[in-house]
C-alpha cells in the first residue's frame, strides 16, 4: 500500500498548490456572474459550464476547495491543541483531575457530534458575512471535535508518566513543566499527528453536511458543502453530469487523507 | 454558553421598524429569563419531571407534544437503519475473514472506502435522485463503520493461536467462526453497538432534512435554522438519553457475556 500512500500525498499536494494559486488558475472569481450564460455547458471557456447565477463553476470549485482544504486542517490542529492540552496534563497528572476530566468528556462524547453542532451553530448569529460565517463554521468544528482524541492522548500520557525514563527525569530533579514539555509532550507527538490527520477528513465531511443542511458557510463565498448542495437540483443534475464533478473530487481528497493515514493509525 | 451567546434574549422580531418602544418591550417581556442559573435549572428540572419541556418559539407548541409526535418516525427509521447496517457489515465481514479471498477483501474495501468519503447529506441527496427508499440510507451510514470495525476484530480474533490449532485439526470454517472467533470478538462487537446508534442518530438529521421524513432530526434542523435553541437543547437531550440508554444496554450485555464466559 506504500505506493497508495504516495499517490494520494502527490494528489493533496497537486490540489492544494492548485487551491493555493486559484487567483492565478480559475478564470473568473468565484462571484463573478456572467449574467448571458447561466447555466452553460463545459467550454473553453467554462471548463465545467456555469452555475445557475452564471458563476464560472471551476472558480467555484477551485476556491471551494481552498475554503474547505485549508481550514479543515486548522480545526483539526486548533482540536489536537486542545486535546493534547486536555488528555495530556489529565493523564500526567492522574488521580482526581485524570478522573474528573475524563468524566467531562465521556459526557461530551455521549453529545450526538451533529445535534451538539447544530445547537451550538444556532446559538451563533445565521446571518453574517461570508467570512465570518467560515470562521464561525471551522472554529466550532475545532473547539468541539476535541474530546474522541483527549481520550487516546489521556491515555497514552498516562502510560507515560509511568515509565521508566520519565521516573529518570523526576529522579534527576525535573518537575512540573519542565518535566511536560521536554519529556511528555515530544512523545506525545506521533499521537497528536495521527489524531490531527484523522480530524481532518471527519471536519471535512461534517463541513459538507452542514454546508448542505444551509448551516455552514454563506454565500457567495463557496465550500464543499455549497458546491455539493447543487446537486439539490435532481433534474439538472441527470442531463448535465459535469455538475458531479465537485463530488468526484470531494470522494477522491477525503479518501486520500484516509490513505495518507497507516493502517496502524487508522481508527479500528 | 447560551446564555454567553451573541443575541441570547433577543428576538428578530425586534427589529422590526413598525414596532413601537411597548411592543419591543412587551417582546422582551415575554422572552425574559431568569438571571440566576441555579433558580433557572431548578425550575427547567421541575417542570421536566412533570413532562414539561417547554414551548417551541419558532412553531408555537409544547416540545413533548412534538417530540411525542416525531420521535417514532425517528426511532422508525433508526431501527431499520440499524439492522440493515449490521446485517450487511457483520456478514459481510464474516465472509471476508472465512473466505480469506483478495478479490472479495478489495471490492468491499473500495466499497466501503467510497461509503465512508460520501458525507450522509449527499447520501440522501442521491438516494432522492435515485428516488431509492430513503428509510435504507442510515443503514448505507451504518454500514461501512461495522463493516470495518468488524473485519478488523474478527481478523485479529482468526490469527489467535487457539484458532491456528482448530483450524489445523481440521474443524470446519463454520464450527471456527461459531466456537472460537465470535466468543473472543463479541464484547468489543456488543460495545460497538451502543456506538452505531449514536452514528445512525447522527445520520438521521441530514436524511430527515433532506427527504422530507418528519422526524426529531427535520425538527432539529428546523429549528436550527429559526433558532430555536430551547427546542434543540430539548432534542438533543432527548438524543443524548436515548444514545447512552443504547451505550448502557450494551456495556452491561457486554460484561455480562465476559461473566459468562469466565
Amino acid at each position: 500500500m506504500k505506493w497508495a500512500r504516495i499517490a494520494a500525498i502527490v494528489f493533496l499536494l497537486t490540489v492544494s498548490a492548485a487551491c493555493l494559486l486559484a487567483d492565478f488558475v480559475a478564470p473568473a472569481s468565484y462571484a463573478h456572474q456572467f449574467r448571458d450564460l447561466p447555466d452553460a455547458p463545459p467550454s473553453r471557456q467554462h471548463l465545467l459550464g456555469t452555475d445557475d447565477l452564471g458563476r464560472d463553476r471551476f472558480s467555484r470549485v477551485l476556491y471551494g476547495t481552498r475554503v474547505s482544504l485549508l481550514l479543515a486542517p486548522a480545526a483539526a490542529l486548533l482540536s489536537s491543541l486542545l486535546a493534547a492540552f486536555i488528555g495530556g496534563i489529565a493523564g500526567f497528572a492522574g488521580g482526581w483531575l485524570e478522573r474528573c476530566v475524563m468524566a467531562g468528556t465521556d459526557l461530551f462524547l455521549s453529545l450526538p457530534w451533529l445535534f451538539l453542532l447544530i445547537t451550538v451553530r444556532a446559538l451563533m448569529p445565521l446571518n453574517v458575512s461570508p467570512i465570518i460565517s467560515v470562521v464561525i463554521t471551522f472554529a466550532l468544528l475545532g473547539c468541539l471535535g476535541w474530546a474522541g482524541a483527549a481520550r487516546v492522548i489521556c491515555a497514552d500520557a498516562r502510560a507515560l508518566a509511568r515509565s521508566d525514563f520519565i521516573l529518570l527525569a523526576r529522579a534527576s530533579g525535573s518537575s512540573g513543566f519542565r518535566l511536560l514539555w521536554r519529556h511528555l509532550v515530544p512523545n506525545l507527538k506521533p499521537v497528536l499527528y495521527a489524531q490531527f490527520w484523522i480530524s481532518v477528513p471527519v471536519f471535512i465531511l461534517t463541513e459538507a453536511n452542514l454546508g448542505i443542511l444551509g448551516l455552514g458557510v454563506a454565500e457567495p463565498l463557496p465550500s464543499w458543502g455549497s458546491l455539493l448542495r447543487e446537486l439539490e437540483s435532481f433534474s439538472t443534475v441527470t442531463g448535465q453530469p459535469w455538475q458531479l464533478v465537485p463530488l468526484i473530487l470531494f470522494i477522491v481528497v477525503v479518501s486520500s487523507f484516509h490513505l495518507v493515514l497507516t493502517k496502524e493509525e487508522l481508527p479500528a | 454558553m447560551v446564555r454567553l451567546a451573541p443575541g441570547f434574549g433577543v428576538d428578530e422580531e425586534e427589529l422590526d421598524s413598525r414596532l413601537s418602544k411597548e411592543s419591543i418591550q412587551a417582546l422582551r417581556a415575554s422572552h425574559a429569563y431568569d438571571d440566576r442559573l441555579g433558580v433557572f435549572y431548578l425550575d427547567y428540572l421541575n417542570r421536566m419531571a412533570h413532562g414539561d419541556l417547554g414551548n417551541s418559539r419558532t412553531l408555537d407548541r409544547p416540545v413533548s407534544q412534538l417530540v411525542a409526535e416525531r420521535l417514532p418516525e425517528t426511532l422508525k427509521s433508526v431501527g431499520l437503519g440499524l439492522a440493515l447496517g449490521w446485517s450487511l457489515g457483520f456478514l459481510l465481514a464474516v465472509a471476508v475473514v472465512m473466505s480469506r479471498a483478495w478479490y472479495l477483501d478489495l471490492l468491499s474495501s473500495l466499497l466501503v472506502g467510497v461509503l465512508l468519503c460520501l458525507p450522509a447529506a449527499v447520501l440522501a441527496l442521491l438516494f432522492v435522485l435515485a428516488q431509492a427508499p430513503v428509510r435504507l440510507l442510515l443503514g448505507l451510514v451504518v454500514f461501512p463503520k461495522i463493516f470495518r470495525y468488524s473485519r478488523n476484530l474478527l481478523a485479529r480474533s482468526s490469527s489467535l493461536p487457539h484458532v491456528l490449532t482448530a483450524r489445523a485439526k481440521g474443524l470446519g470454517n463454520m464450527r471456527v467462526l461459531l466456537w472460537h472467533i465470535l466468543p473472543t470478538a463479541t464484547p468489543q462487537l456488543l460495545a460497538l453497538a451502543g456506538v452505531s446508534a449514536s452514528v445512525a442518530f447522527t445520520a438521521a438529521i441530514p436524511m430527515e432534512a433532506l427527504c422530507d421524513i418528519p422526524g426529531i432530526g427535520q425538527l432539529a434542523w428546523k429549528a436550527a435554522l429559526g433558532r430555536d435553541v430551547a427546542l434543540l437543547i430539548n432534542l438533543t437531550m432527548i438524543v443524548t438519553l436515548v444514545t447512552l440508554v443504547a451505550n448502557s444496554a450494551s456495556d452491561f450485555m457486554g460484561k455480562s457475556f465476559r461473566v459468562s464466559e469466565a
